[in-house]
Formats: C-alpha cells, structure tokens, sequence
C-alpha cells in the first residue's frame, strides 16, 4: 500500500553534510519515504562528502571520490535534494523553510547545520588571505591561494589544525603550527604526550609554535602577513589557515527562538527532539546534556536516535564516547576516556616513554586498579583496539595492567575475541555489536565479507577492521564452521602456501608439486596407486603460480594440460565455443596501417569487431582451427597477444596527454606504453588492469584500476586497488609525485607481493580488504620494505620480465602445438554447429 | 579394472579407428568426429597415461551452452573418479560414465574405446 504524495507528512532536512547524510540513509533503511515527503537543503554545492579525509583533496582526492553517495542515490529513493539551496529562516508560526529560492511547507525539520571554523578575535584576521579550512570551497581557496605562496600559517593546534597543518604540506608550503595552549592537542594529549607529538610534528619539516597568543595580523616584509605575538614576536606567512575549533550553526534556531546553550548549540532531549517537537536536530548543531560533540560516530548516533524519534522505535541518544584514534601528519594519536585522569578522583595512572622510538603511552585506572578509566598513545595506535575493549566493556584488568601499554617483542597483548561480552562495541562508527555480528553469522554469513556488507562494521573510518577479522574468525570457528583454507581437496594448502612452496624448493611442473605436497585422500575406491590429477580449481592455479615464477611458456607440454580453455587455445571462448581474439595495442596506440590490418583479418575471417573498455579491438566470432591462420598474419603485421585470455595484465589504458591535450602535463601516453610493456605476460591471482591520466582531468580513470597513474606536475602520483565491475572501488593514493623510475620500482614490488600473498581469483581490491593492516602495512611493505623483501620482489619481476615471449608467436611455429587446433583430430570439416546470423552489419551467434 | 560403457552393445555397433597416440594430448582432450546408426556424433577423447583407464571417449556436446566444446575443458579427478570440467559453465561430467555432478538428470553419452597398437578405436 502506498501512500499518495500529497497524504504524506512533509520532512524536511536542513544540511547535507557527513551526518545529515546519515539520517537520510537511516530514514531510506527504514521506508521512511512511505510516510514522508522528503527534502534534504544543503548549501554546499556539493552532496555530501566525507569531511573526515579532507586533506586527501591536496593527494589526489577529488570532490567525487569524497562523495558519501552516488550522484543520482537521493533521486533513485524518491528524496528531493536541493544543492546550493542555504535555508535562510524556520518560520515556526507558518511551519514553513524559508530559502532565498521560496518557501516550504514543513511537519517535521531537523536540523543538521553542522559548524563552522571558530576564528579567533584577532585583529586584521579579515585580511586577504586569511582563510579557514571547513568545506571544499575552502579548500579550493585555499589551493588557489597556495599558488601565490610559499609559506602557510595553521593557527590552532588540534585535530582539526593539524588536518589543515597536512593539507598545507600537500601544497607545497613551508608549513608551521601556532598553538595558543602550551601543547599541541591540549584536548587528547598531556605534557609528555604533546612533547612528543611536537618533536614528531617538527622532524616532518613543519614549525610548532605553542603558547602563542595572536595579538594582531598585519602586512608583513617578506611575506605578506606579519603576525605579531603577545610578546612581541613575530611570524611572516604568505597564508594562514584558521582552523581553532568549531562552533555550531545554530543562527536558524537562534533566530526561531528555540532553547538555546549558554555559548550555543540546539539543545535536544534523548530523542533529539528541540523545544519545538516538531523540530529536531542533529550532529555538531545539538547540545545535548550541555555538550557539544564534535565528532562524526557521535553524529551518526544521533542520527539514528532521530530517525527513531520521526518513525516510532524506541532508540534513543545516551552521550558518546569521546574516545578516538587518528593518524595526524602520519603520527599516531589515540585518546580515550578519561585519558587526563583528572575526571576520576583517586585514579591512578601507569606511564611508558621511550624517546628513542618517540612513543608514549598512560593508562588511567581505577583506585582499585581493577578498571580502565583512560588511555592515551602517541606514536603507537597498536595499543588502542584492546584499550578500547578494556575500558568500553568494563573489562576486569590484569594483574600487572602495565604489560598492556609495555612493548613486548610479540608486539602489544591484544584481548582474545572470545573474552568480549556480546554487548561489545566493535564498530562504533556504525555502532556494531559483537553480538550483532553473531546474529549474523547465526543467520547464515559464513565470511568477512558478507559480516560487512550486512552490517555494515568496518565500512566507516575502518579502525577496527583487524578486531573485526578476529571476532569473525572466532565465531565462526566456534559455530563449527571450519574455516578451511585448503584450495581444493587435492592440497590442503592455501594459494600463498603453494606459491611459497615452489618458489622455496624450485618446482617446475603440477605433476612433481601435487607428488610431493598432494593431499591424500582416502575415498576407498581402491587403487589410488595412480598419479592424482587435480581439478580444474587446483590446476589453473598452480600453472598460473609457475608462470608468476619462472614464466615458461604456458603451451609447452607440462603446462598446458593446466590450463583453462582460454589458456589453452590463447583467445576467450565465447558461448556458442568459438573464440575473440585481442591483440595487444599497448597504451591504446596503434597506427592506421595496424589498424588497416585488424579490418583485413575481421573481413577475411569473418569476425565481429567491437573496441574493448581497455583501448583494444576484440574480433569475435573465431573458429578453433582458423585462430593459427589469424595470428599467423597478426603476427606477420606486428602484432603481439594481448594475453586477454588469462588472469595477467590486460592493458594499460592512458589518455592523450601532454604531447596533444592542453592540460596535459606529463606524457600519459608515452608512460602507459612502457609499463604495459614491461608488465605484459605477468600471470597473477586474477586480471590487472593500469591506467595512466596526463592530468588530475583524470580522463583515463585510473582510479577504478588496480594500478592507477595519474600525472603531476613533480612526476606521478600511484593508485593501487581500485576495480570497477561488480563491486566497484576507488583505488586508494599510495605514493605521490614520483619520478619514472621510482614509480616502476614501486609498482614492481605492489605486483609481486599481490601476486605472492593474495588468494586464488582475488582481485587486488579485495585482497586490500582483506590485507591485515591495511593500506598502512601495505606501504610499510612496499614503499619501507619492513619485510626486508623489496629486492626479491624485484627481482622476482626482472625474472618474469626476461622471460617473456608472446605466446601465440611461440605457437604458430611448433607443429605439435598446433596440433590441438584441429577442429576434429579424424576430420578436416569445421564444427557445422556453430550457426550465426546478421545483425547491424556484423554476424553473431544465431 | 572395467573399461566404461554407457550402453549395452547392440548388433549395429561395430569398431571403427579414430586416429593416432600422437594425435592425442596427454592428460587433456581432443574433438573426433563419428558416424553412428544414429547419425554423426562429436566424441570428446581423454588420455590420462599412467591410469587405470587411460582412454575415455564421451559426447563433445555440453548440454548446459548447446556448444560442442567439452573437448575443451580441464580433466581432474573429484572423490578419486576422474571428470571433465565443462569450458564453459563450468560443470563437471564423469568420464567413466558422463554423469553430471551438479545436475542428477544431466548425463553425457560415453563409448568404448581403447589402444590397438598405436590407433585409437572406438566401438560404435
């Protein structure tokens, strides 16, 4: 039953920002539309993005990318969004929304302004160039400003500060850091802890002035400001970047005469409700219990409360936990609880600092030293997740709670799963329980995976994606669920574990690794004397692991009877058993004479042509016995196999680039050329495709490839993981303007660890998600080679690359491989099953 | 040690040679094309050297994609009995006796065929 629109109470939703985006995701969970008309006002030209990774605007991130939500996701749910839209007055009197653009009828509102930057009273700070950093506008801004500069000013030392302090770095600017308290993050951090966090800040090449109070700002001599401190100390900047807090965007509800907080805020009851019922409000707007929470998880969580309150449920706001962990500048801070220990009388406090490896820990325990009150890190967020257990869940401490914050050569204790109430929070930007988790398990998930897409932990800032890998793994095993690793019933070994072994004892062929490391299976039917064969799970993995190792061709004898069909016969078998064939055109350049060529064998053979989304031309429609004849005259013109037929490199695609595009400025063209080159012929766990943009234009999409270029002006910036199809993935920033030679050796070494570690068919997008540590251990590995094992990797690679020779040109001239492409061994006539038909010019199976 | 038939011999069937050892691709297939009482048929033959049965001889034509491809896919053994997994969907068939492991109703036709010196020959 659907109510008709005009039945419909009219909702409306004041701010698009990260938790006003929430709600309506909240409300569209719950069929929200079918009692409400909604329309969400935001003022930003954008919808709304993920304000939390801001400063990766300055490190390849574009508007898009930040986006929370698909373009067209408000419309396909039938909510109205209005962009560019700033509602300018609640008339309580008419119940209506006023804009610049007309008036709204409205039964409910809520209220989800968010804040703005608080700029300190500072005198000349309405100067030119005087900005602050809060919204993408801002930040474009600020780039704009940056470009006129060389040197940028963050005035405030907070999370916030520090956010704008890396955005600054990001371009370029000689960054520095004036806080007025006497320690950066007086909020998270104490004395030690915040001379720690300077000296970490400092040795990144970014000044930190603490203690500083602005008295004024004014032209300067070098520089185009002069700030002068209370003692007369000066500081020139070309730009500085206020970023001192917030405060919120409570001028509608001021004006609306709603309850008001003595220094701001909405103030809303448990159910976010305002003064006004028919009015509420969310997020960093709302006071509740005269606090301010200037955190996204607090946000989300009153966002929920609120949809309860809109649609009848009993959910309410009970406060937040203030607790969080960041990687500021790429220094680790957590804080959580009572992390000063000066909320708990009589607490005790255990300290750890080493200056040598620059970290600094303190537990705040209870007098009874039985509970953990607080904690606060610097330097090592490795401690936070079993921390936050301790203290969340009101776990008993152990003997010596010291051993918790002390470095151990096992690396932090971490809590056993198993000793975690079914209360425990394990996500708390989605505010997921461990026994929420079990109820899923219970109702049938029998994966990470799927734990995740239902419900939904893990998918906010990711900070407990480890201790959600191990509840899962826990449960699971202790519902029976075996997690068996084995790749098929022939090895009871994982694809990492065989790829070890034959690297480790040097074997070359499936016979002697299934001979040596074959499972036994007892099944009795007797004689199993015979050599096990394998299945077609077990083979085309392991031909593709040799292939990763020592790259023989995959046609020669040993190999080929391995090999899927499209292997075997070097082209894709399409559904009615012919094949398509895809030469290589590497970076997507040919010439007309190349191209002259593929027209003549489409015609000759008559194949039907269609342009690949990898810049290639596929022919379609090839017989078995005719694919010998077709490579023998590709060949003949240059052309070499595109290996479209395997799980390797498919292709780099590239956009013009600098030698023709106005905006280019690197030659994509010429770099997708050479990597493509050198990376042909690698077999890995799954297809690889590149991509390489000339400019931030980002015209070849490298952001949806498993490894992306794009070009700057300093050389390359590096995306790894992204995928498109199915589940499509933004390819995460790796490393920044790199030169062409750091870039391959990079790249070199990403491949060959994915192709080591990652599981059979996974694609590097999901290997990333299932990476323990993440993109973090993933550039330890690769960019810091923690592992000590870059110059294998790249070796391993210069192996692959010697090796390679096309395949089908190997072929076309050995008899006995050409052997196979008859279409029947006892009868010369073509398979007369194979029936096509015309449409649009070209033929198709009929 | 039985060689695999599917059907009971009728008066009509009698051995015609098929090809070669050499034309055959160790622990893999190749397509071969028959005339039955029955009319033409496409035989997809396996030769697994060293095995209890080293020949095997059934339908060419998968039953799930209606292509004659079976030829084509990858031998393996599951539970110990030797199968052929189907190019295109897939699907894995016996090869002792064509049945299907993922579908009970599906099942290839098979034929007897063995060594005779070096010619393979099949009893049609």
């Amino acid at each position: 039953m659907n109510t008709p629109q005009s039945e419909k109470l009219r909702l409306i939703v004041i701010g698009n920002g990260m938790v006003g985006h929430h709600l309506v995701e909240q409300l569209i969970e719950r069929a929200a539309t079918e009692q409400y008309r909604i329309t969400v006002f935001g003022e930003e030209r954008h919808r709304a993005y993920d304000r939390v990774h801001l400063s990766e605007y300055f490190s390849g991130r574009d508007a898009q990318s930040l986006a929370m939500c698909d373009a067209d996701f408000y419309a396909e749910h039938g909510i109205e969004l209005r962009l560019n839209e700033a509602v300018t007055a609640l008339d309580r009197d008419k119940g209506e929304v006023v804009t610049e653009a007309g008036r709204y009828a409205y039964d409910r509102v809520v209220l989800a302004t968010g804040s703005y930057p608080f700029v300190p009273p500072i005198p000349g700070n309405d100067r030119e160039n005087c900005l602050v950093y809060r919204t993408l506008d801002d930040l474009d801004t600020i780039r704009a400003a940056a470009e006129k500069a060389t040197t940028g000013v963050v005035v405030g030392g907070g999370l916030l500060g520090l956010e704008a302090a890396n955005a600054l770095r990001g371009l370029d600017l000689d960054t520095a850091v004036v806080e007025f308290a006497p320690r950066l993050m007086p909020m998270q951090v104490d004395t030690e802890g915040g001379e720690l966090l300077r000296e970490k800040i400092e040795a990144l090449g970014v000044q930190v002035l603490t203690g500083r109070a602005t008295q004024h700002i004014e032209d300067g001599q070098a520089s185009f400001h002069r700030m002068v401190f209370q003692d007369d100390k000066v500081l020139e900047t070309d730009l500085i970047v206020f970023s001192a807090g917030i405060r919120p965007r409570d001028e509608l509800a001021r004006e609306a005469a709603l309850e008001m907080g003595e220094r701001g805020g909405v103030v809303i009851d448990d159910r976010c409700l305002t003064s006004d019922p028919a009015i509420l409000a969310i997020g960093e707007v709302a006071l509740w219990n005269n606090s301010i929470f200037g955190l996204v998880a607090p946000g989300y969580q009153m966002a929920k409360a609120a949809a309860a309150t809109l649609l009848g449920g009993e959910l309410t706001f009970a406060g937040a936990d203030m607790s969080t962990k960041l990687k500021l500048l790429g220094v680790d801070v957590g804080a959580i609880g009572d992390a000063h220990g000066n909320q708990n009388p009589g607490a005790r406090m255990f300290r750890y600092l080493d200056e040598i490896r620059q970290e600094y820990r303190k537990l705040v325990v209870s007098s009874d030293g039985r509970k953990l009150l607080g904690a606060m890190l610097v330097g090592d967020n490795a401690y936070y997740d079993t921390l936050m257990q301790y203290y969340s869940n009101g776990l008993e401490l152990p003997e010596d709670p010291a051993a918790l914050i002390l470095p151990s050569t096992e690396g932090a204790p971490t809590l056993g799963a198993d000793a975690l109430p079914d209360g425990a929070t394990i996500c708390s930007c989605h505010n997921v329980t461990k026994g929420s988790i079990c109820a899923t398990l219970d109702a049938g998930a029998t994966d990470l995976g799927s734990v995740k897409a239902e419900t939904r932990a893990s998918t906010g800032c990711g900070g407990c994606a480890a201790l959600l890998k191990s509840v899962v793994d826990h449960e699971l095993e202790a519902r029976g669920v075996e997690v068996d690793q084995s790749i098929c019933e022939h090895f009871a070994h994982t694809r990492q574990e065989l790829f070890d072994i034959v690297r480790v004892e040097g074997i070359k062929t499936f016979g002697e690794l299934i001979g040596k490391h074959g499972a036994s299976h007892n099944q009795g039917l007797g004689s199993s004397s015979a050599p096990k064969l394998g299945c077609d799970i077990c083979k085309p993995a392991v031909a593709s692991i040799l292939a990763s190792c020592f790259n023989e061709p995959i046609t020669d004898a040993a190999h080929i009877p391995l090999q899927d069909t499209n292997d075997t016969f070097m082209a894709n078998m399409q559904k009615n058993g012919t094949y398509s064939v895809v030469p290589r055109v590497p970076g997507g350049e040919i010439t007309p004479d190349k191209l002259v060529v593929l027209g003549q064998v489409a015609q000759k053979y008559e194949l039907y042509t269609k342009i690949t989304g990898g810049q290639r031309i596929d022919l379609f429609g090839a017989r078995l016995e005719d694919l010998p004849d077709i490579w023998g005259e590709l060949i003949e013109a240059g052309f070499e196999t595109g290996h479209a037929y395997g799980k390797s490199v498919r292709t780099v695609k590239s956009c013009v680039g600098s030698t023709w595009c106005r905006y280019g400025v690197q030659d994509s063209v010429g770099m997708a050329i050479q990597l493509e080159h050198r990376y042909k012929g690698l077999r890995s766990p799954h297809k690889l495709k590149f991509a390489v943009s000339g400019c931030t234009r980002e015209c070849a999409e490298a952001q949806s490839k498993d490894v992306g270029v794009i070009a700057t002006e300093h050389g390359w910036n590096l995306y790894v993981c992204g995928n498109g199809g199915m589940r499509p993935r933004h390819a995460e920033l790796f490393a920044t303007d790199l030169d062409d030679e750091q870039l391959i050796k990079i790249i070199d070494r990403f491949l060959m660890f994915y192709v080591r570690t990652a599981d059979r068919l996974q694609r590097t997008s999901v290997w990333r998600e299932n990476l323990e540590g993440g993109l973090d251990y993933l550039k330890e590995v690769v960019l810091e080679d923690s592992l000590g094992i870059g110059d294998e990797l790249e070796a391993q690679m210069q192996t692959v690359i010697d090796n390679y020779e096309c395949e089908w040109a190997g072929a076309i001239n050995d008899p006995e491989k050409l052997k196979r492409f008859r279409s029947f061994v006892n009868d010369a006539r073509p398979d007369p099953d194979i029936i096509v038909t015309e449409e649009r010019g070209q033929l198709r199976p009929a | 040690m039985t060689i695999a038939t599917a059907e009971a011999p009728t008066m009509t069937q009698t051995w015609q040679p098929l090809c070669t050892k050499a034309d055959l691709v160790p622990f893999s297939g190749v397509a071969a094309w028959i005339e039955t009482p029955e009319g033409p048929a496409q035989v997809a033959l396996f030769y697994l050297p060293g095995h209890a049965t080293e020949l095997y001889a059934v339908d060419h034509h998968d039953p799930f994609s209606g292509a004659n491809v079976i030829a084509r896919g990858i031998v393996g053994d599951l539970s110990g009995a030797p199968v052929v997994a189907s190019p295109i969907y897939k699907q894995h068939f016996r090869l002792d006796d064509g049945q299907c492991l993922e579908d009970e109703a599906v099942r290839l036709r098979c034929w007897t065929v063995c060594f005779e010196d070096d010619r393979v020959m099949l009893r049609a």
